[in-house]
C-alpha cells in the first residue's frame, strides 16, 4: 500500500514548516516581522530621503515591496518550495504571471496610446475655444 | 509558458511513479486550496485597479494631486497596524493550532482592534480629504485612488465581519472541522490583505509623493 | 425623492407594440408552466429535486437548459436584425427604429456570449468533469448550486428589461464614454452591468470550484497525464475563469462609480480615459473567448476519439496547446482595438502574438484529423458536428490570421467582415462543440438517445444556414459595410443581405428541428433507451448508470491508464459495462440540498433591480437578506446526507438486471 502523497493546505503552518513544537513557528512568525518592519521602515525612509538618486526610487520601492511580498509569503502564509507545495506555488506563480501580464501590458498600451493621442499645440487651442 | 513547463514537469514524475496517483485530499486541504484560488482571483482584480490608478495617477485635472494630499505619517501609522494585525492573526492561528480558548480570543481581539484602528485612520483620511475638496468626483486620480484604496478598506471590513462571526462560531462550536478550516482560510484572506496593502502603500502613497 | 426610484409607469415601453408583444407572450408563457406546475403539484419535485439541489448532474442540466431557453431568445434577436437589414436599404427604413435596432443588437451580443455560450459549456463541464474524473460531487457543491443560480439572475434581469425600462443602446461591449451617464441617461447601460456583474460572480465561483475540483479530487490513480482531454481543457478554460473575470469586475465596477458617484474614470471630463475601459474590457474579452471554445474542443477531442474507435492521436500535445492557448490567451487582447491608436510597435507585438496562437489550435486540429485517419469512424450525430467543425473552424480561424495582420485590421476593423469572422469561429466552434456534447451526454444524463434522424436533419440545416447566413458578411465586409446599421444607402449591398437573411431562417429551421428531436425522442423514450455506455466510450462517465445514481459511482474506480474505461473493458475482454458487484458497498457521504442558492439568486435579482431603479432601502435589504441568508448556512447543523448501503446496492442489482435484460 503506498501512501497516496498531498500537497499541503496553503497557510497551514504546522504542516509547512513541519515545526510541530508552537514555539519554532512563533520564531518563523517573529523573524517575518521583523524583517517586515525593517523593509517597510526603508520604504519610507527611500521615499522621504534626498541622498539617493531620485530616478531610481521607485524602482527601488518596487523591489522593497516585492521583497516585502516575499516575506509575506514564506513567513506568514508558510509557502515553501517543498515537493508538498507544488500545487499551491504553481497557482501563485500563475496568479503571478497574469497579474504581471496585465498590469505591465496595460501600462505600456495606455502609455502608448496617451503619446499617441496628444493633440498638437495648435488644435488643442481650437479645442478649448469651443 | 512556465506554467505550461512546470505543470509537465511535474506531471512526469506523476507518471513515473505510478502509484503515486491523486485521489480524494482531505477536505482541509480542498477547501484551503480552494480559498487560495479565490485570493489568487482576488489579487487578479485588484491588478486591474492598480493599473487604472498607475494610468490616471497624473489625470489630476487641475485639482490636488498626490504629493499634495497624503500624509505619510499616517499611512505609516496605518501601515504598522496592519502588519501587526497580521502578526497577532499569525499567532491566532497558533493558538489554534494548540487548542486554547483564551488565548485564540486575546489574539483575535487584538486583531479586530488592530484591523478597526486602521480602518478608522483610512475613513478619517478619507473625510479628511473629501472635507478639503479633494473628493473622488474631482478628478480621474481622485477617483481612481479613492476606488483602490477603497477596495482594500472594504476588503478590511469584510475580513473584520468575517472575524466577529468567527468568534461567535468558536464559542458556538468549539475548534469544530469546519469552524478549523475557515479560520485557516480567514487567516489567509488577512495575509492577503497585507501583501496587497504592501504595493498599495507603495505605489499610491510612496511612489506617488515621489513623483 | 420617490420610494420607487427611478421607476414608474412610464418604464414600461406600451408604446412599442412588438415590445409588448413579445412582453406579453413571454409573460403568458412562463405563467402557463407555473400554472401547469401547481395543477399536476410538482412543486414539492421541482424545489426537492432540482431547485435546492447540489447534485452537479442536476446543476448541469439546468445550466444548458437556460441555455437553450436563452438560446432562443437571442436567436429571436438574430432574426430581427437579419429581417431589417434584408428590408432596410435606400429609402426604405424597415420596420425597427434606431433605438429599438441599437438594443436588439446589445441584447443579442450579451446574451449569446454571456447567457448563451457560458452557461451551455458551464453545464457540459458540470456534468461531465465530476463523472469522468471519477468522483461523486464537485470540491464545492453549494457554491455550484449559488453559481448556477446567480448566472440565472443575471438572465432574469436581462429578460426583465425587454418588459420594464430598456436595454443598453451601446452594443455588447458598452465602450465609454458612450456608454456613461452623460450619453446614456436612460436605465438600458445599468441592465447591462448589473446582470453582468452579478452573472459574472456566479461564473468565478464557478471557476474557483472546477479548479479545485480538478487538481485536488480525482478518482484514485489519476494522475494528471491519465486525465481525459476534457477535463484538461475544462481546467485551462476555468483558469481563465479565475484570471479574467475579476478583470471584468473591477472594469464594470468602475464604469459603475462613474454613473451612480459621478467618479471620472472614463468620462470625458475630469480627465478621465475612455480607453481604460477599452484597455480592461478586452484583457477579460481575449481570454473568455477561449473560456469558451477550449470545452469545446475538449468536446471535439472525446467525440472523435470515440467514434474513430481509436485513442486520440497525440495526447501530450494536445495538453501541451491547451495550456499554451490558456497563457498566450492573455498577450493578445489588444488586437481588438488595433484601430484606436496604438503605435506601430505595440500593434506589431500584439500582432504577431496573435498570429502565434494560432499555432497550438492548428496542432489540434490535425490530432483531431491524425485521430480519424485510419479509425473506424461511426458517422453518428456527434461526430458530424465535429467534422462541420473542423472544416468552418479552420476557415474562421484563417480570417482571424488575416485581421491579426494590422495593416488588414484597419481596412475590416467594425466592418462586417469582423462580424463575420467572430460568428465563423463562435458558431462553428463553441455552438457547433456544445451541441455535439449535447448529442454526445444526453443519453448519460437521460438515459436515452435523441432520434437520429432529426439530429442529423438539424445539423445539416445549421450548417447549411450557417453559410449562407455568413459567407455574405464576409462580401459585405471587403465591400464596406459597418456593422450594427439601421439603414444603408448602398443598394447594391441588398442582395448579399437578403442571402444572409435566408441563411438565418435556415439555421432557424435547425432549431426547430432540435426542438422536434427532443420531443420526438422524449415520447420515444422507451425505445431508445440506453444501458451506461451507448457509444462503446473510453472515459469514465460511462462507467456510471444512464443517468446515473446521486453518488455517480457505488466504488469509485481505481484508474490505471488514459482512456480508464476502454482499459477496463479490454482487461474484462468484454465489449460493454462490467458486470456489477453485489456487496461489498461502503456508506456514502453526500451533501446535503440547500435552498442557499435559490435564496441568494432571488435576493441577487432584488438587489440588482433596486440598484438600476435607484431603490435604494430595496437595494439595502437585499444585500441584508444575503449576509444573512449566508449567515444562517454557516451555522446550519448538518451538512451531509448518508446514503445505505442497502440503497446502493438495491440501485446496482436494478441496473445490473436491466443491462441483462
Amino acid at each position: 500500500m503506498t501512501i497516496t502523497r498531498h500537497d499541503h493546505a496553503p497557510g497551514d503552518a504546522e504542516e509547512a514548516s513541519g515545526a510541530h513544537s508552537t514555539r519554532s513557528t512563533l520564531i518563523i512568525y517573529l523573524t517575518g516581522l521583523f524583517l517586515a518592519v525593517v523593509l517597510t521602515a526603508t520604504s519610507f525612509w527611500v521615499a522621504n530621503t534626498s541622498i539617493l538618486w531620485s530616478t531610481g526610487v521607485p524602482l527601488g520601492l518596487s523591489v522593497l515591496a516585492i521583497a516585502q511580498m516575499g516575506i509575506h509569503l514564506v513567513f506568514f502564509l508558510h509557502i515553501t518550495t517543498g515537493p508538498d507545495d507544488t500545487n499551491n506555488v504553481l497557482a501563485l506563480a500563475f496568479g503571478i504571471l497574469i497579474v504581471i501580464l496585465v498590469v505591465a501590458g496595460s501600462l505600456w498600451i495606455m502609455t502608448d496610446l496617451n503619446q499617441n493621442m496628444v493633440l498638437p499645440a495648435e488644435l488643442m487651442d481650437l479645442h478649448m475655444q469651443h | 509558458m512556465n506554467i505550461t513547463v512546470a505543470l509537465d514537469g511535474h506531471v512526469q514524475d506523476h507518471t513515473a511513479a505510478p502509484a503515486t496517483g491523486a485521489s480524494h485530499a482531505s477536505k482541509r486541504i480542498v477547501v484551503t486550496y480552494g480559498f487560495w484560488i479565490f485570493l489568487l482571483s482576488d489579487i487578479v482584480m485588484f491588478s486591474a485597479l492598480f493599473a487604472a490608478y498607475s494610468t490616471l495617477s497624473r489625470a489630476t485635472a487641475g485639482g490636488p494631486s498626490g504629493a499634495q494630499l497624503f500624509d505619510q505619517v499616517g499611512v505609516a501609522i496605518e501601515t504598522a497596524c496592519l502588519l501587526a494585525s497580521s502578526f497577532t492573526c499569525g499567532l491566532m492561528s497558533l493558538a489554534i493550532g494548540s487548542r486554547r480558548f483564551g488565548t485564540t480570543y486575546l489574539y483575535a481581539l487584538l486583531t479586530f482592534a488592530l484591523g478597526g484602528v486602521f480602518l478608522a485612520l483610512e475613513l478619517r483620511e478619507f473625510a479628511h480629504m473629501i472635507a478639503i475638496g479633494a473628493a473622488p468626483q474631482r478628478s480621474a486620480f481622485l477617483s481612481a485612488f479613492f476606488a483602490l484604496v477603497g477596495c482594500h478598506g472594504l476588503h478590511v471590513a469584510v475580513g473584520l465581519i468575517w472575524l466577529l462571526v468567527m468568534m461567535v462560531q468558536v464559542k458556538v462550536r468549539r475548534f469544530s472541522a469546519a469552524v478549523e478550516r475557515r479560520l485557516l482560510c480567514f487567516a489567509l484572506f488577512w495575509h492577503a490583505l497585507d501583501i496587497v496593502w504592501v504595493w498599495l502603500f507603495t505605489v499610491v502613497y510612496l511612489i506617488g509623493v515621489n513623483q | 425623492m420617490s420610494l420607487l426610484g427611478k421607476l414608474s409607469w412610464d418604464a414600461i415601453p406600451l408604446d412599442q407594440p412588438i415590445v409588448m408583444g413579445v412582453s406579453f407572450v413571454m409573460v403568458l408563457v412562463i405563467a402557463s408552466i407555473l400554472g401547469w406546475i401547481t395543477l399536476k403539484g410538482h412543486w414539492s419535485y421541482l424545489w426537492g429535486e432540482w431547485l435546492t439541489s447540489v447534485d452537479h448532474k442536476r446543476i448541469g442540466i439546468m445550466y444548458v437548459i437556460l441555455a437553450l431557453i436563452m438560446l432562443l431568445r437571442g436567436f429571436a434577436d438574430a432574426l430581427m436584425m437579419r429581417a431589417q437589414q434584408a428590408v432596410a436599404a435606400g429609402d426604405a427604413q424597415g420596420y425597427l427604429p434606431p433605438e429599438h435596432f441599437d438594443q436588439i443588437f446589445s441584447a443579442h451580443g450579451t446574451i449569446m456570449i454571456f447567457f448563451v455560450a457560458m452557461p451551455f459549456v458551464i453545464g457540459l463541464m458540470n456534468f461531465v468533469v465530476p463523472l469522468q474524473l471519477g468522483v461523486r460531487d464537485m470540491a464545492f457543491p453549494t457554491l455550484n448550486s449559488i453559481g448556477l443560480g446567480l448566472t440565472a439572475s443575471g438572465i432574469l434581469l436581462t429578460n426583465i428589461s425587454l418588459v420594464v425600462g430598456e436595454f443598453a443602446k451601446t452594443g455588447w461591449v458598452a465602450y465609454p464614454p458612450l456608454s456613461e451617464l452623460q450619453f446614456s441617461p436612460g436605465v438600458g447601460v445599468d441592465y447591462y452591468l448589473w446582470a453582468l456583474q452579478i452573472s459574472g460572480v456566479g461564473t468565478l465561483m464557478t471557476g474557483v470550484n472546477f479548479v479545485t475540483t480538478i487538481l485536488k479530487t480525482r478518482a484514485p490513480g489519476m494522475s494528471y497525464m491519465r486525465m481525459p482531454v476534457f477535463c484538461w481543457t475544462a481546467l485551462a478554460s476555468n483558469l481563465l475563469i479565475v484570471a479574467a473575470f475579476p478583470v471584468l469586475t473591477a472594469t464594470f465596477a468602475m464604469l459603475l462609480l462613474d454613473r451612480y458617484l459621478d467618479f471620472h474614470f472614463f468620462t470625458i471630463d475630469g480627465q478621465g480615459n475612455a480607453m481604460m475601459y477599452v484597455n480592461l474590457f478586452w484583457v477579460w474579452g481575449h481570454p473568455e473567448v477561449y473560456i469558451l471554445i477550449l470545452p469545446a474542443f475538449g468536446v471535439f477531442s472525446e467525440v472523435v476519439s470515440t467514434f474513430s474507435g481509436k485513442a486520440l492521436f497525440g495526447y501530450r500535445s494536445m495538453v501541451a496547446a491547451t495550456l499554451v492557448i490558456c497563457v498566450l490567451s492573455f498577450v493578445v487582447w489588444l488586437h481588438h482595438f488595433f484601430t484606436m491608436g496604438a503605435s506601430a510597435n505595440v500593434n506589431g507585438f500584439f500582432g504577431v502574438m496573435t498570429m502565434i496562437i494560432a499555432v497550438p489550435t492548428g496542432v489540434k486540429v490535425f490530432n483531431w484529423l491524425f485521430t480519424m485517419y485510419g479509425g473506424r469512424v461511426r458517422f453518428e450525430v456527434p461526430i458530424l458536428w465535429s467534422v462541420g467543425f473542423m472544416v468552418t473552424f479552420v476557415i474562421g480561424g484563417m480570417t482571424g490570421v488575416l485581421m491579426a495582420v494590422p495593416p488588414a485590421d484597419f481596412q475590416l476593423h467594425n466592418s462586417l467582415f469582423l462580424v463575420a469572422h467572430f460568428h465563423n469561429v463562435i458558431i462553428g466552434g463553441v455552438v457547433f462543440g456544445v451541441m455535439a456534447g449535447y448529442n454526445y451526454w444526453f443519453p448519460k444524463a437521460f438515459g436515452f438517445k435523441l432520434d437520429e434522424r432529426w439530429g442529423v436533419a438539424s445539423f445539416w440545416c445549421w450548417l447549411i444556414g450557417f453559410y449562407l447566413a455568413f459567407m455574405p458578411l464576409y462580401a459585405l465586409g471587403l465591400m464596406g459595410m459597418t456593422r450594427r446599421m439601421q439603414h444603408y444607402d448602398v443598394v447594391s449591398w441588398q442582395p448579399w443581405l437578403v442571402a444572409a437573411a435566408a441563411g438565418a431562417v435556415v439555421i432557424l429551421a435547425g432549431i426547430v428541428c432540435q426542438i422536434i428531436q427532443l420531443v420526438v425522442s422524449i415520447r420515444a423514450r422507451e425505445t431508445l433507451k440506453v444501458t451506461a455506455d451507448p457509444w462503446n466510450g473510453r472515459t469514465l462517465e460511462w462507467v456510471a448508470a444512464s443517468p446515473p445514481p446521486a453518488w455517480n459511482f457505488a466504488t469509485l474506480p481505481v484508474v490505471t491508464d488514459i482512456d480508464a474505461f476502454w482499459q477496463q473493458k479490454k482487461e474484462a475482454h468484454i465489449e460493454h459495462a462490467p458486470a456489477a458487484q453485489s456487496s461489498g458497498y461502503e456508506l456514502i457521504e453526500m451533501p446535503k440540498n440547500s435552498a442557499i442558492g435559490f435564496v441568494t439568486a432571488f435576493l441577487a435579482v432584488v438587489v440588482g433591480f433596486a440598484m438600476i431603479w435607484h431603490i435604494w432601502w430595496m437595494a439595502a435589504l437585499g444585500a441584508l437578506g444575503i449576509f444573512l441568508t449566508t449567515l444562517a448556512f454557516a451555522f446550519r447543523e448538518k451538512e451531509e446526507i448518508e446514503i445505505s448501503v442497502e440503497e446502493i446496492a438495491r440501485f446496482e442489482e436494478m441496473q445490473h438486471a436491466e443491462v441483462v435484460a
